[in-house]
């Protein structure tokens, strides 16, 4: 299917045989999400560390640019991302890098614990980095801002809210709809089947070219990987509220609740 | 785009399910309708009945949601299972299953778009939602001791699966004028055989001279707004005639049931109008024509061919004690008629366990029961059966692990709460929180240790309801709202003396308890019974004489109990104390809000 499209079409994920012999081929880069002294005990072979709190606390475009050309990513070069937090902060990653204008980039389908259960190779070399050349192209078309929501939502986009269901029934966005990112991932791959995933878009009357703006509690991470959850369907035109319901909770806009049921009382947490 | 395949092959010599009950095609259908429904294509009370009869209850206040209630007919359950149920909670539901006082699963706050991926998803373990709620033949129970039960003449538990396999998605079963539950029990202790619409013990009679099984059968009980203890149908009803028996009773029901009233339409209605003897008379002309009518002769499917018994090995080095096992032991653990295992009960809270929970449970059926197992119990709880005594130690540390090891399972401090405000649409108060509060005061307290309260039980109901099955409670409680001039609070009515074995009784109301004074009343109903009691005299025991006007020295009937109480009950102003005025789980001042009751639908 993919293949008939002329468009050129990134890759959401990747798989793990084919992240290693690109590995050996050197045609691509690795980026591990993970924190510095996680990434120091052992990583897959000539990944590069950027910790998601790294990148929080500077996300600017010029940041992330720098960045990019630090670590020798150019405009055409590959990169796939990891980490152990089931996909969330890689995808908070890759989003970033699309949003500055690099086109290919792709989640590796498996976490890290994964790769090493799996007894991939690992190792603790940290790579020499050669500085390139990286343009910077913003792509507005996929983030999506507190005063764009409302608007949207009244020509028809829908807000999905990815965290789990009962956060969502205390507190959401008015007229959001509840995809909890657990619903996203199958066994030990970040993401489920195409298949699956196309039938639980189906089930919710969710149309293939609709507008869609995720969100999730904080960050970006959980919507992060729900919005890559829609794009692996083929969906366009999908948005990420990259601040999130804490920015929109910060600007006391109006919230939704489910009332008068004590849900939190059901969980044996 | 292909996935890294990731197929782990765990060493696995646990059994797997048994009995496929799941059917993938009912899950893709679950699907269509609900998009007909939300196109508008599909009235709403068809599409409800349809929800219904696929084991799927709307939520408080919200149809977007549902509870989803699984059919586990005997309430057992394996480890792959038991997997899948965590995963699935994760996923689609809040992360935490419960676990019923009729032996299933329910999952809350499903979204109604993804009940069929739950349905899917159970049926791909062999598991089923058909016919768990609607008006339909409830999930067939059997007593989580079936089989280990020292009391018992057989083990019931072939028979629970056979009459399933007959009766699941059986035409004769599919508009019924109400539910319709069926309890098989091990022995006359250890169950609700007279609670029920048909429960059954099992039993040897005398048939033309020969040995033969069979079963004590009990007509027309049940717990409600208006609950009945069931009758006797006969001395003896022996193996051969259980299916013809069923069928006749379900039979009369389906032409005799009241169908104008839902709120009589259960069959105990109809056996307390009709009479006992007419029903009786009834039924066993029905089996009699059924007999006769049959052109091909319809038999249960009886397994009877022996489980045989995994060998698990026994780490040989032993794990030092650790704290609190003695105590775990004496209230959580059953020793089997077959020596050297015991059983293991679990004590949840309000039957909640999460997904983690569940997969560790999983992980140690695995490992420690020979019958490679789970089920589940009567009271909201979970059993590993055919443990071997020396590796209790284990099994508790493990259980401590995951904090699953809190003592209390079998005696009072194991309280039961229905759902109440936490999803039902038709409760008053948070029963299901109380409960909770209850259990861990009393652990806290170590009620689990005193043997006088040891065959004693509290359960609590939202609402009049009976879903807490609070009469058939030692001390029981159902929810409704007190008012103090303008002011409402969460109150309880307690009714006290309930009991469900071969004595079984409903209990007497007492008084009404406002829910900020349980604790404190039951507290205060433990001290009176302490200053009155026989020596050796148990609660229950207790409760029984009192009831039956034999009560003495001092408290001589229910209503010195009550008089006794007023101090506890009595409500302050609001101003004295605002917390009185909030239900558990909430800080809001307290009200009453219900939606519409599918109980009946
Ligand atoms: C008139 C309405 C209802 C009646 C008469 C009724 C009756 C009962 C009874 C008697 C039981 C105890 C188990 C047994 O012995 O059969 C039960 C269990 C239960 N019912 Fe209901 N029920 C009603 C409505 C509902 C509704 C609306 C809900 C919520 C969706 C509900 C949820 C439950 C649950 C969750 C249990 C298992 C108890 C637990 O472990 O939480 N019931 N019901
Ligand atoms: S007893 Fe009442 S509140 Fe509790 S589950 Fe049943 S209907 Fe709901």
């Amino acid at each position: 299917m993919c293949g008939l499209s002329k468009e050129k079409t990134t890759r959401v994920t990747v798989d793990a045989d084919k992240l290693r012999s690109e590995i050996r081929d050197k045609s691509v880069k690795v980026l591990d999400i993970r924190k510095e002294e996680d990434y120091k005990q052992g990583h897959i072979p000539d990944a590069i560390n950027l910790p998601l709190a790294s990148l929080l606390a500077d996300d600017s475009p010029d940041k992330v640019l720098q960045y990019a050309q630090s670590f020798g990513i150019s405009d055409e070069t590959p990169v796939v991302v990891y980490d152990d937090t089931f996909g969330a902060l890689a995808s908070r990653i890759a989003w970033t890098l699309e949003y500055i204008g690099h086109e290919d980039v792709s989640l590796l389908d498996v976490t890290y614990s994964t790769w090493k259960k799996l007894g991939l190779e690992v190792n603790s070399q940290t790579p020499n980095l050669v500085k390139t050349n990286h343009s910077l192209k913003l792509k507005p078309q996929i983030l999506a801002t507190a005063d764009y929501l409302v608007p949207a939502k009244e020509k028809g986009a829908i807000l999905v809210d990815n965290r789990e269901r009962l956060n969502y029934l205390e507190q959401h966005i008015p007229g959001a709809i509840n995809i909890p990112y657990r619903m996203l991932a199958s066994g030990q791959n970040i993401l489920r089947p195409k298949e699956d995933l196309r039938r639980m878009i189906q089930n919710r009357n969710i149309r293939p070219d609709s507008e869609i703006i995720t969100y999730c509690g904080s960050v970006g991470t959980l919507s992060g990987l729900g919005y890559y959850a829609l794009k692996s369907l083929g969906m366009q035109n999908v948005k990420l509220y990259v601040r999130s319901f804490k920015e929109w909770k910060s600007l006391e806009k109006p919230i939704e609740q489910q009332k008068d049921a004590n849900y939190w009382d059901l969980s044996a947490e | 785009m292909s996935n890294t395949s990731v197929s782990q092959s765990k060493p696995d010599n646990a059994p797997k399910h048994k009995v496929n009950w799941g059917r993938l095609e009912e899950a893709e259908r679950f699907s269509e309708l609900v998009k007909l429904y939300r196109q508008g294509k599909l009235h709403p009370d068809d599409f409800r009945r349809f929800r219904l009869q696929h084991g799927a209850y709307g939520s408080r206040m919200s149809d977007d949601y549902s509870m989803i209630r699984l059919k586990l007919p005997a309430g057992e359950v394996y480890s792959e299972q038991l997997e899948k149920i965590a995963d699935l909670s994760e996923q689609f539901s809040i992360g935490s299953a419960h676990v019923s006082t009729r032996q299933n699963f329910q999952l809350h706050w499903v979204a109604l778009e993804d009940v069929s991926e739950v349905l899917r998803g159970l049926a791909e373990s062999g598991m089923t939602t058909r016919e768990a709620c609607g008006n339909s033949v409830r999930s067939i129970m059997c007593s989580p001791l079936a089989g280990v039960c020292p009391d018992e003449v057989f083990d019931p538990t072939p028979y629970a699966v056979a009459a399933t396999k007959f009766l699941l998605r059986n035409p004769l079963c599919q508009s019924l004028p109400r539910k319709f539950k069926i309890n098989f029990t091990c022995c006359e202790k250890h169950g609700m055989a007279r609670m029920v619409d048909i429960g059954l013990i099992p039993q040897q009679g005398e048939v033309n001279g020969k040995l033969q099984k069979g079963f004590k059968v009990f007509l027309g009980g049940g717990l409600g707004a208006q609950s009945f203890v069931g009758h006797q149908l006969e001395q003896f009803t022996s193996e051969d005639q259980l299916l013809y028996t069923i069928v006749a009773v379900i039979r009369i029901f389906d032409r005799l049931g009241n169908r104008d009233n839902m709120a009589r339409a259960r069959m105990r209605y109809l056996v307390n109008e009709m009479g006992w003897e007419k029903f009786q008379n009834l039924v066993l002309k029905e089996r009699a024509m059924i007999k006769m009518l049959l052109s091909v002769l319809v038999k249960l499917e009886v397994d009877k061919t022996e489980e045989p018994m995994r060998k698990i090995s026994i780490n040989s080095e032993m794990p030092s004690v650790p704290q609190g096992y003695s105590r775990w032991v004496k209230s959580n653990t059953f020793k089997q008629k077959q020596p050297g295992f015991s059983c293991v009960f679990l004590t949840l809270e309000s039957g909640d366990v999460t997904s983690t929970q569940l997969r560790a449970i999983a992980e140690m059926a695995r490992e420690f029961t020979a019958d490679g197992q789970i089920r589940n119990g009567f009271t909201q709880d979970m059993v590993f059966r055919w443990v071997r005594n020396e590796d209790l130690p284990r099994v508790y540390s493990k259980l401590l692990e995951v904090g699953l090891a809190n003592p209390g399972a079998l005696t009072m401090a194991s309280v039961v709460g229905c759902s109440g405000t936490t999803s039902c649409n038709l409760a008053l108060t948070n029963s299901h929180r109380l409960a909770k509060e209850v259990q861990r005061k009393f652990i806290e307290l170590k009620i689990d240790e005193d043997d006088d309260l040891r065959n004693s039980t509290i359960k609590i109901s939202g609402c009049p309801n009976s879903c807490g099955q609070h009469e058939i409670a030692t001390i029981g409680f159902y929810g409704g709202g007190g008012r103090l001039g303008k002011d409402m609070y969460p109150l309880y009515t307690m009714s006290l003396g309930g009991r469900s074995d071969e004595d079984t009784t409903l209990g007497h109301t007492c008084t009404k308890v406002p829910a900020k004074r349980v604790i404190q009343t039951i507290l205060k109903i433990v001290e009176i019974f302490k200053s009155d009691k026989k020596q050796g005299e148990t609660l229950d025991l207790w409760m029984r004489r009192v009831i039956q006007g034999n009560g003495g020295p001092n408290v001589k009937s229910i209503d010195d109990i009550k008089e006794l109480l007023k101090p506890v009950v009595a409500a302050p102003t609001k101003d004295t104390d605002g917390d009185f005025y909030a239900d558990y789980g909430s800080d809001g001042s307290y009200h009453t809000k219900t939606g519409r009751g599918e109980c009946a639908a």
